[in-house]
């Protein structure tokens, strides 16, 4: 496969590349024309009012819906019309609106799922219990066990996923995400239905794995004092097109953007 | 004494009605559908097993032969008549799996005709003498298989990564699907495995009555599917607990000859009295729906 990565002015590698993506259902264009590029390391923002296509984009880059027009690139390589599962192989892995988690599975079972593709056991392998399977199950059990310390889930890794506050669970849905390896983490509003004590925590873990996994990351949010703390740079969507696109701080006092937010 | 007897026939053949619940529960778990024609790959298997027998002649290799043979039909009935349908209405691939059954079944008189074959050599014969108590070989054989199995799957579904993927999967398709997980690929494995338990579960009939038709899996699949219900459908261990408990039931009611003649009745209203009492099966979970 041809890859040919795309590089900022800075020097810094381009991980997404959406050019021109677009998705129409029915007579309803949701998505439209929709420019974004994330370069390595960067924590960037997608935000709108209610119904502007954000959650749209995100299912756009992860599969589960094909567009209708454009691309999108993960690090140089065409991931337009993939299915979901290759395209969280390749480097694209993402969190839900409404958290989704397998909920009779215990905390480090959900991430033992996340690590699935990581390390190979046939299922031959795994009935008749050969050397292998044991083998990649304690290997399954320990990065699972690692990823839990950095979320500091660790203590909880026995309790049902459904037992955890509310709070904890969004932190494992990260977790699970982060253990299928990306190269791009997809959050889609990670601090709803949160208090103000629950935000902070959740931005002190992204500020967190960003380091320490140097990777990129990009964010739906509504809470303004999130997105503004530690965002970068911002796409603002407003019915399914981009209002405004560049550094956090203009874009935030963009009038249009304003204006579409809070109205005249 | 009879009493017991009973109990030791119960289990022998509750195993066997469980070994098939599993198939029924598992497929409709993780792939959302009642697959009908699972009773049939049962006796699907019975006459590979019945063709490898007359080739071969060795028992154990024709069982070897018909579980392999059921994987790759379980795994080709998936594939060409389920997987086209995912997506479509559940009522459109409950009538395609019942048209599969009818398939089967055709298919197997007009090969093998209708009078019923007699693989002898399937059947174990003779009795242990406990005292005063005697138990079949073959019970004692369908006791240990099914003990043995549910171990193994027991064990496979709760600490392999393919059985994750598999609980993943019957949770939120959707969801394990964006965690890089490939829902098809776990689908033909439920198959896989569902099938391979109905041949067993076809041994284990035919070492006690060795004949065999091409309705042998029909009755003992809506039992194994009542099963299923009475357990929790969905639920592994649901289907295990209703398999047992309705060969148990079964057994008792066939040793009371006041009741004997209305066994099959019995068992049914055993699963009307528990959809009464609890909707979601002994160990199902109840849904509750989000407003």
């Amino acid at each position: 496969m041809a890859e040919n990565k795309f590089f900022a002015e800075d020097g810094r590698e381009i991980v997404l590349k959406a050019d021109h993506l677009c998705i129409q259902f029915g007579g309803l264009k949701a998505v439209d024309d929709v420019n974004i590029e994330i370069k390595q390391g960067e924590l960037y923002g997608l935000i709108g009012p209610n119904g502007a296509g954000k959650t749209t984009v995100f299912n756009l880059l992860t599969g589960v819906y094909k567009p209708t027009a454009g691309r999108f690139f993960l690090c140089g390589e065409d991931l337009t019309g993939k299915a979901p599962a290759d395209v969280n192989k390749k480097g694209i892995a993402r969190t839900f609106q409404n958290i989704r988690l397998f909920n009779n599975l215990t905390v480090i079972e959900n991430v033992m799922v996340g690590l699935s593709n990581q390390i190979p056991c046939s299922v031959p392998e795994s009935i008749f219990r050969l050397p292998r399977h044991r083998k990649s199950e304690r290997e399954y059990y320990e990065r699972a066990l690692e990823l839990l310390r950095v979320f500091k889930l660790d203590e909880y890794k026995d309790y049902l996923a459904a037992n955890l506050p509310y709070g904890k669970q969004r932190k494992l849905e990260i977790a699970r995400a982060m253990a299928t390896n990306p190269k791009l983490l997809l959050l889609d509003e990670p601090a709803a239905g949160m208090n103000p004590n629950e935000t902070q925590e959740l931005m002190d873990v992204i500020t967190f794995i960003r380091e320490k996994f140097n990777i990129t990351i990009l964010l739906i949010e509504h809470d303004m004092r999130l997105v503004g703390g530690i965002c970068e740079k911002l796409t603002v969507l407003n019915f399914g097109t981009v209002l405004a696109s560049g550094a956090t701080a203009e874009v935030l006092s963009d009038p249009e953007v304003v204006k579409a937010y809070i109205g005249e | 004494m009879d009493f017991i007897t009973a109990l030791i026939n119960g289990l022998s053949s509750g195993g066997t009605y469980a070994m098939i619940a599993i198939g029924y529960t598992m497929v409709y778990g993780i792939a959302k559908m009642l697959n009908f024609a699972h009773g049939d790959v049962i006796m699907v298997g019975g006459y590979a097993m019945y063709v490898t027998l007359l080739a071969l002649g060795h028992p154990l290799i024709a069982v070897l032969a018909a579980v392999i043979f059921c994987i790759i039909l379980g795994v080709t009935i998936e594939r060409f008549a389920y997987r086209p349908l995912r997506g479509a209405s559940p009522l459109a691939v409950l009538i395609t799996a019942i048209g599969v059954s009818y398939l089967l079944q055709s298919l197997a008189q007009i090969i093998f005709g209708s009078s019923p074959k007699m693989p002898l050599q399937l059947q174990i014969s003779g009795a242990v003498k406990l005292g005063a108590l005697s138990v079949d070989y073959s019970t004692i054989l369908t006791i240990t298989v099914t003990v043995v199995v549910m171990a193994i799957l027991s064990l496979f579904v709760k600490y392999s990564k393919t059985g994750r993927a598999m609980v993943a999967v019957s949770e939120d398709r959707d969801a394990a699907l964006l965690m890089g997980i490939n829902t098809n690929a776990i689908i033909t494995i439920t198959f896989a495995i569902g099938s391979a338990l109905a041949a067993i579960a076809g041994y284990m009939m035919l070492c006690k009555a060795p004949s065999l038709s091409n309705t042998l899996g029909a009755m003992p699949g809506i039992k194994a599917f009542t099963a299923a219900v009475i357990g929790g459908i969905g639920s592994i261990p649901g289907a295990m607990l209703g398999g047992l408990l309705l060969g148990i039931v079964e057994s008792i009611s066939y040793s009371i000859p006041a009741i004997a003649p209305y066994t099959d009745a019995v068992e049914f209203s055993i699963l009307i009295i528990v959809l009464l009492v609890k909707p979601s099966g002994i160990l199902g979970k109840a849904r509750r729906e989000k407003v």
